[in-house]
């Protein structure tokens, strides 16, 4: 019993960072229509970003301010110096942020060296929960409280505001939105900020649980994929219900099949494609 | 110019070539710079290790005045990036381009394995740190040395440990789903079972798993102890979320000869006190090279030092000691190669070593237990294991006839589920 | 005619020229990686199909090969035989599971199946050796002809490139094609004229794991050795980024962009130590300056040069 319960908490405790994760790359991919290679390049930078800040014993909250900022604003640069170079040759873009993300990877390895970095949790949320019995790390379920959170106001943000009705607008028909005056190429920059920024909050916020370390970029950005693969592009109910999915299918799958644990998460992903490669709720035809 | 004329002006100049590089080794010794080769990671995942090698090759240097037996040494550094691949055309520059006359490194076991019939074809000498079990057992090489330890050379001895003076009887054993995991895990176990001991339950997290929540629910609830035996940051991502779940006081952690290493020390917190952990070296040892090896590594490099740097500091040492043995001629490969690997070295900072026929190094293995001293947290020696070879108390040759150490030899006997 | 006559006997002479067996080890590289980029481009520049698992082409032949040899003790020549038949089979099986979607859907169940290839080599140690991988027992004896040493074999590998270049040549001006770049520009149009336009992507693919298989062959005669990093994803990502860099849909562009990325991983390493990062900032530059990629945009460029001369005597 006290097993499934802690695998259940694991696993919403997992969806939620993935959400943080995966929510600025389902965007960015929904409207400008690339994967963003450089993803995980920008939650790690957040990550160590946020250990710096962090180091200087600041609070957190200023250490998640300051890593979405500074990632944010990284992002936009990249994006009007280079990616806008290239509009329309979207194959070209990818290639950019790959370019990008090998950059940012070897440059954290000079700033900040080869050895892990841990954050430190908000004080308060060191020490364990003690529920029905068993331990469970306090910050984990933060984590998911703050993923909720930002799934609320994201939400906010796309459906009550006229910005977040433009850029969906600007995902679902990109030639329509233009016809009737939306600018979609400076909503590009906002996205991608707001891609970059998520990016980079995502990753002081997972930082307690991850640590920041050379190779972090690498082992999360196939998890993204794989949660707007199985969520759909687009659509932040897919990457929400993407990173449950893809939590539990991690937590159970590696419990029951040991075995599988290094293709668990990539057969589902395959299997989802064959059937349906838009998504769970996808809006944009790949 | 047409091709013929081409073709004999190049194999003239060639032949010159050779010929002058044949009179230049057949003049040797003083005056001559030694050409040392470095295999080394410097970007990618790996890179925390092998920027610590660099370090300890660059002070063991310093501290000569850059000779070696009278001679000056050139060092060739390569970054190899961890990849196979590459580690490979880095280990023919450093041979056919840079001519070097012995190598240190690589880094990972597989390095070395991509490496090995080339560099045994070329009779070239390799001082790695790569812990590869049949590298120095089934598949030997003649020109292989290593001074750092086989995978389970230390854990035999945590195994022993355990089993004896800590008088656990039930363990649980953990590590990376790789075969450097895999050996380490198998040596505990070997022993471990032997001195009466049971291994309960076997967990392999991927090398590139995103977290250990779940691995940490699957542990069996009646343990004496876990045996983690990680490289690298997981071993340290590992046991931070471990505490996390409040494990830290109900099951002490064992760690592995990676695990609770110098270089991640410092970060792992108060929580990692009175962590136990083996290796073939701790910074707190108590002798004369090592006060002079820590004492450089915090002046130049403000941190201790751990496996990797002290892998290559007292590799630097051994290979010292065996060109003294042959007045520094180390163009003569056969008896450079033989001084390496019988000389004994009493002194290094890891304490004495020598070398067994396969030219893996027999020495101390140490029983470290973390302690807060000065204000820092240090790997505090409590027990020396004097004169461990890579076979335990095993007899050699029903040793080598048992397949490598792998997930699932020794088979487990006693695992619940 | 002229122009293959030349390739030809430049790709003999080359050996003579470099300094030493060291550079000689450097061309072989580049060769190889040059008929991986090539596999890729019947993909991506004809086929108009972007892959990010190619690389299961270069490693699922090489550990066939060295498993074959190794373990069943097949010699050269059956193993070599078996590891291309391999290496084909498995793209016939993935190219069905591929196109069940275009486009980015492609790319990613591509990428999909790398990575489950990736960690069936790392799990499955009893028949991939895990992350120790395999080791080759010996390179071939074609003829009688020992190719250990590094320019026989260099040689060998050259010859090998020769032909698998003709070969692609014949294929580019072949009626296929033709129908495959057609489905690449115009696949309703295509289908309309009574093309099975998923047969003819299917084909591509199978071609392109064809000789991607030959690339992996001559990758494990090569460096003797083949490990889990071998399939791993920045092995797919680096043969994107030759095709791309070189310029897709040309026949010297792949080799071109092999050249400079090999060229920059084993040459430039040595002397810039920031070298993954010269590596991102050369993809940057090339896609923004030459986005059809080198070999294109230098073509480009050569003939903005040429051609204002060229106005003027027109006028004239």
């Amino acid at each position: 019993m006290q097993f499934w319960l802690i695998q259940t908490l694991n696993s919403l405790a997992l969806g939620g960072l993935l959400f943080l994760l995966s929510s600025g790359f389902s965007l960015i991919f929904g409207l400008l229509r690339i994967p963003n290679l450089a993803h995980g390049a920008l939650f790690m930078l957040g990550a160590y970003l946020g250990a710096t800040v962090l180091a200087q014993d600041l609070p957190f909250w200023l250490a998640v301010l300051v890593a979405g900022l500074v990632v944010g604003l990284g992002g936009v640069v990249v994006e009007r110096l280079l990616l806008r170079r290239l509009a329309g040759n979207e194959q070209g873009q990818v290639l950019v942020t790959l370019g990008i993300a090998f950059i940012l990877a070897d440059l954290c390895l000079l700033a900040w060296g080869g050895d892990p970095i841990p954050l430190a949790a908000p004080s308060g949320m060191r020490r364990p929960l003690l529920l029905f019995g068993f331990a469970f790390p306090t910050y984990r379920l933060a984590v998911l409280v703050l993923a909720l959170i930002v799934a609320l106001l994201l939400y906010l943000l796309m459906e009550r505001t006229r910005l977040g009705a433009m850029i969906r607008a600007g995902v679902d028909d990109r030639e329509m939105a233009r016809a009737t005056g939306i600018r979609v190429s400076y909503l590009f920059g906002c996205v991608f900020f707001l891609g970059a920024a998520l990016a980079g909050i995502g990753g002081v916020i997972g930082g307690p649980i991850l640590s920041a370390y050379p190779g972090l970029d690498a082992d999360m950005l196939p998890l993204a994929l794989i949660v707007v693969i199985l969520g759909g592009v687009g659509s932040l109910l897919g990457a929400l219900v993407g990173s449950f999915i893809v939590g539990f299918l991690y937590n159970f799958g590696t419990a029951f099949f040991p075995d599988f644990a290094y293709v668990v998460l990539f057969l589902p992903m395959v299997l989802a494609l064959g059937f349906k490669p838009e998504g769970l709720f996808g809006r944009v035809r790949t | 110019m047409t091709m013929t004329r081409r073709a004999a002006l190049a194999a003239t100049v060639g032949g010159f070539g050779l010929a002058l590089t044949g009179v230049r080794t057949a003049r040797a010794a003083e005056g001559e710079p030694i050409r040392l080769g470095f295999l080394t990671v410097k970007t990618g995942p790996l890179a925390s290790g092998g920027i610590q090698m660099e370090q300890g090759v660059t002070l063991a240097l310093k501290e000569r005045n850059n000779m070696l037996a009278g001679r000056p040494v050139t060092l060739f550094t390569a970054d190899t990036g961890g990849v196979p691949a590459n580690t490979r055309s880095k280990t023919q520059e450093l041979i056919e381009r840079d001519n070097v006359q012995c190598i240190l490194g690589p880094l990972a076991a597989f390095e070395a394995l991509a490496i090995d019939d080339y560099t045994q074809s070329q009779k070239m000498p390799i001082m790695s740190v790569a812990a590869a079990e049949d590298i120095t057992q089934r598949k030997p090489d003649p020109w292989f040395v290593r001074c750092t330890s086989s995978s389970a050379q230390c854990s035999h001895v945590m195994g022993d440990y355990a089993a004896k003076d800590l008088k656990y009887k039930r363990v649980a054993l953990i590590a990376d789903d790789i075969a450097y995991g895999h050996e380490q895990n198998a040596g505990f176990q070997h022993v471990f079972e032997d001195a009466g001991g049971h291994v309960v339950q076997k967990l392999w997290p991927p090398l590139n798993a995103p977290d250990y929540g779940s691995y940490i629910a699957q542990l069996n609830p009646k343990l004496d102890a876990i045996f983690m035996a990680f490289a690298g940051s997981n071993g340290f991502r590992f046991s931070k979320q471990f505490f996390e779940y409040g494990m830290g006081g109900k099951v002490p952690l064992l760690g592995g000869m990676t695990a609770v290493d110098e270089a991640v020390l410092q970060q792992m917190g108060d929580d990692a006190i009175g962590m136990l952990s083996v290796n073939w070296y701790s910074a707190q040892l108590d002798n004369p090279a090592n006060k002079v090896f820590v004492a450089g590594m915090q002046r130049d490099y403000k941190v201790d030092p751990g496996y990797y740097a002290a892998g290559t500091y007292v590799s630097v040492a051994v290979l010292d000691a065996a060109l003294k043995s042959v007045d520094g001629k180390i163009e003569d490969r056969e008896a450079f190669m033989h001084a390496l690997r019988t000389n004994q070295v009493p002194d290094t900072a890891r304490g004495p070593v020598r070398f067994d026929s396969f030219g893996n190094v027999v020495g101390n293995v140490y029983i470290r237990k973390v302690e807060r001293k000065g204000g820092r947290l240090v790997n505090s020696v409590i027990k020396t294991y004097p004169d461990v070879s890579q076979f335990w108390t095993y007899n050699q040759d029903a040793f080598l006839k048992n397949p490598v150490y792998s997930r699932d030899n020794p088979p487990a006997k006693f695992i619940e589920n | 005619m002229l122009g293959w006559a030349v390739l030809a006997i430049a790709l003999a002479v080359l050996p003579l020229l470099l300094p030493g067996t060291f550079y000689i080890g450097i061309a072989t590289h580049v060769l190889v990686y040059a008929l991986l980029a090539l596999s890729l481009n019947i993909l991506i520049g004809y086929g108009g199909m972007t892959s990010l698992g190619h690389a299961v082409y270069l490693g699922v032949p090489a550990y066939a090969c060295a498993w074959l040899m190794l373990h069943a003790g097949l010699s050269a020549l059956p193993a070599a035989i078996g590891a291309v038949a391999i290496g084909t089979l498995t793209a016939g099986a993935f190219g069905v599971l591929a196109l069940r979607a275009t486009g980015l859907g492609f790319l990613m169940i591509t990428l999909a199946l790398g990575q489950i290839v990736w960690g069936v080599a790392y799990r499955w140690v009893a028949l991939t050796g895990g992350d120790n991988g395999l080791r080759l027992p010996s390179r071939p004896h074609p003829f009688g002809i020992d190719l250990a040493e590094p320019t026989p074999f260099y040689w060998f590998v050259a010859a090998v490139f020769f032909v698998v270049l003709i070969c692609l040549r014949h294929l580019a001006r072949s009626p296929f094609g033709a129908c495959l770049r057609g489905t690449r520009d115009q696949p309703r149009r295509m289908r309309m004229l009574g093309h099975n336009v998923w047969a003819i992507r299917w084909a591509a693919f199978v071609l392109s794991g064809f000789w991607g298989s030959v690339a992996g062959l001559m990758y494990v005669y090569d460096n003797g050795f083949v490990s889990p990093q071998t399939l791993a994803l920045p092995q797919s990502a680096e043969a994107l980024l030759m095709v791309v860099l070189g310029g897709a849909g040309t026949l010297a562009g792949p080799v071109v962009g092999a050249i400079i990325i090999t060229l920059v991983k084993t040459v430039a390493s040595s002397y810039v130590e920031r070298w993954y990062s010269l590596l991102g900032a050369i993809f940057i530059i090339v896609v923004i300056f030459m986005p059809e990629g080198l070999v294109p945009g230098t073509h480009r460029i050569w003939r903005r040069i040429t051609r204002p001369r060229l106005a003027e005597r027109r006028a004239a």
